[in-house]
């Protein structure tokens, strides 16, 4: 089932481009079918003309994760009538439209609970997401102690793993997660969850460092990361910058993404270096 | 001391972490400190002292004798949780929580609530400790619970009204953990229930078996037996039931008295809103443990529905899926009407007013009793006294205290 041209591979093609340019991936994040689904496709539309790799956020009920601006998305999106299979439908929209790397952000629960074309439970998912087009999963309530049934269906298709590391993470912690991880680690930048700030904590950089001491895998940094300075500072250190509430916010007021996304991509192009 | 969980924190499949790596560091320095803990003789009699001389613990039992008269069949006791400071079983877990924050260098607490009964346990157990405490509620039962409210704001706790989703219990959990999440390091989250990630289910639990123990004592006492023929116990989260239960729940099944837990059937089991988890639901994940769960086809929580907010919940802890499972204990469920007519009933025949929630089972006894013959023992858990829903139990019955 391993393709080449996909899953682990398209990831890493992507973070090794970006690094030989000289900059730090742009992964801008939606909430997947919100407002709706022809609107969530326009604007990953959009954002794809920026965006070195996607981040589609499955809708759920309860995303003790995310902020209020994602928290309200998703609600919006549920009641407008998303759904797994509507995530689905959306990324065989967009693979056949783009050759980015496409990675899906779901709580556990959906995928416990998953039913589809190729059956029920985490190995179906992981079948029909991976045949959907999407190259990776971000689990941000399953710490890899508890992926192992998951993991392995994972690896069985091709579909990259990526877990999170945070600033509580031991050392202990960053080997457990990097060992479990395909494609890229998802580092948070704060003890906290999704949302705009204007100021991200100093101890970012240094779990940035402490995570590339256990991994040869890219870091992408996340959570809080809403402006093109703090793009700068985070892409200054890490090799991928998540942008993900400014974004759905800027949906939610109706306006366009387009110029908001060119500045964030704009300001992930590391300065050159001088002498 | 109990043979589950296990060391991954699981009853059988359930239980588990599923939880955000920022909180996964916190759990392990809790499950250790806890550990050491309860092998710290001076903590484990600081906790006894305190649930002697603050709580009032033993709680009593009662027989409840009028009931029995008029049921017509087993003997039913009371176990009086209601006596309890604050009027519930909740405090028993709190001051044993708390004590364990204190324990750990911790300033801060947080709590959710649904009934507003475990937010008022530990904004009790925070003023006698000197620690601060944030308390999440849900806007519907801000509404339903104002009493609880107030209370909670004279103990000096901060109570945050939460507006997403549900509007209830469930929500109000999802506002803690982000809380949590946000301030792991200095803050220590005092779960109320037997739900979320491993140890939460096992240390809650563990504070409230003394309920199960003390009944053993005290029926030995009364009757000359340790168990009655079945307990009956209302379920929400589960920690009431739980308390009770598990003193009971792995001995062999000689020993073993009926153990019966109570759903809440809301608006009734065809209705789709009810709270019947274990009846109606099906395995899931949600605040950070594999239990059963009301959700639909595509893993979306489901809202619960019952009259009682402190069972208006879309999952139940993970020790009680596991004795679904196993056949160490049955449930069943109870509708909000057959709850409201039991709560008076026990008001106008034994002189005690219930809380919403402990109706469930004192209904599901009324169903019971009868069926077993008179030297038959029935314990009822009174999980908690009803002062808190006599202005809601006056708005869903359409009465008005009469004036003259």
């Amino acid at each position: 089932m391993s393709r080449a041209d996909g899953g682990e591979a398209r990831i890493a093609a992507t973070f090794a481009r970006c690094r030989a340019e000289g900059r730090a991936a742009f992964v801008p994040y939606l909430t997947a079918l919100f407002p709706d689904a022809p609107r969530s496709l326009a604007a990953a539309r959009t954002l794809l003309q920026h965006a070195d790799l996607l981040e589609l956020g499955l809708p759920f009920s309860d995303p003790l994760g995310d902020g209020p601006t994602i928290q309200r998305s998703s609600e919006v999106a549920l009641r407008a009538g998303a759904s797994t299979a509507g995530l689905m439908r959306m990324l065989r929209t967009l693979r056949a439209e783009t050759a980015a790397p496409l990675v899906v952000m779901t709580y556990y629960n959906p995928i416990y609970c998953y039913r589809g074309p190729a059956g029920e439970g985490e190995e179906a998912f992981v079948e029909d997401l991976r045949a959907a087009g999407a190259d990776g999963v971000i689990l941000p309530d399953l710490p890899p102690d508890e992926g192992e049934t998951l993991i392995a269906a994972a690896r069985r298709h091709d579909l990259a793993t990526i877990f999170l590391v945070a600033p509580t993470s031991t050392d202990a912690r960053l080997r457990l997660v990097s060992a479990a991880s395909r494609g890229f680690i998802y580092a948070v930048s704060v003890t906290g969850v999704t949302g705009t700030r204007d100021v991200l904590g100093a101890e970012i950089g240094d779990l940035v460092r402490r995570t590339k001491a256990q991994s040869d895998l890219p870091v992408a940094v996340g959570f809080g990361v809403s402006t093109p300075a703090n793009a700068a500072d985070v892409a200054a250190f890490a090799d991928g910058v998540v942008v993900g509430s400014r974004l759905v916010q800027t949906i939610a007021d109706g306006d366009d993404v387009d110029p908001v996304a060119a500045a964030l991509a704009a300001a992930c192009r590391r300065p050159a270096v001088a002498g | 001391m109990f043979p589950y969980p296990d060391p991954r924190g699981r009853f059988g499949p359930y239980g588990g972490r599923y939880v955000p790596e920022t909180l996964v560091p916190a759990l392990d320095a809790l499950a250790e400190a806890y550990d050491e803990a309860r092998a710290d003789p001076a903590f484990m009699q600081t906790l006894e002292d305190d649930l002697r001389d603050f709580v009032g613990r033993p709680s009593l039992l009662t027989l409840a004798a009028n009931l029995t008269a008029r049921l017509g069949g087993a003997k039913i006791y009371l176990k009086r949780e209601d006596l309890n400071h604050t009027g519930a079983h909740k405090i028993n877990n709190t001051v044993g929580q708390a004590l364990l924050a204190k324990r750990m260098g911790k300033a801060r607490v947080i709590a959710e609530t649904g009934a507003g009964q475990h937010g008022v346990a530990t904004a009790t157990a925070a003023a006698r400790y000197g620690l601060a405490c944030v308390v999440y509620m849900g806007e519907e039962d801000v509404r339903r619970q104002a009493l609880n409210v107030f209370r909670m704001q004279l103990l000096g706790a901060e109570v945050r009204t939460v507006t997403s989703g549900t509007r209830t219990l469930k929500d109000a959990t999802n506002e803690a953990i982000r809380d949590w999440v946000t301030n792991v390091r200095d803050t220590f989250y005092i779960i109320g229930s037997v739900v979320g990630p491993h140890p939460y289910p096992m240390l809650v639990r563990d504070f409230q078996s003394v309920v199960g123990r003390e009944v053993m004592q005290q029926l030995q006492e009364y009757e000359g037996r340790e168990a009655p023929d079945a307990i009956v116990a209302c379920v929400g989260g589960g920690s009431n039931a739980i308390g009770v239960f598990a003193p009971y729940a792995y001995l062999s099944e000689e020993r073993r008295p009926r153990l019966i837990g109570v759903e809440a059937a809301g608006h009734g089991m065809t209705s789709g809103a009810h709270a019947a988890s274990i009846s109606l639901g099906k395995r899931g994940v949600l605040h950070g443990a594999l239990m059963y769960l009301l959700s639909d086809d595509d893993g979306q929580i489901s809202p619960a529905h019952s009259v009682s907010a402190g069972l208006d919940y879309p999952g139940v802890g993970p020790e009680h899926s596991f004795y679904a499972d196993e056949g160490l204990a049955e449930y069943v469920a109870v509708d909000d009407a057959e709850a409201l007519a039991a709560f008076r009933t026990l008001a106008e025949v034994e002189g005690i007013i219930p809380a919403l929630e402990t109706a469930h089972a004192i209904a599901h006894v009324m169903r019971l009793a009868p069926t077993m013959p008179p030297e038959a023992i029935i314990v009822l858990n009174l999980s908690g006294r009803g002062d808190k829903d006599v202005s809601e139990a006056m708005r869903v019955l359409g009465e008005r205290p009469v004036t003259s």
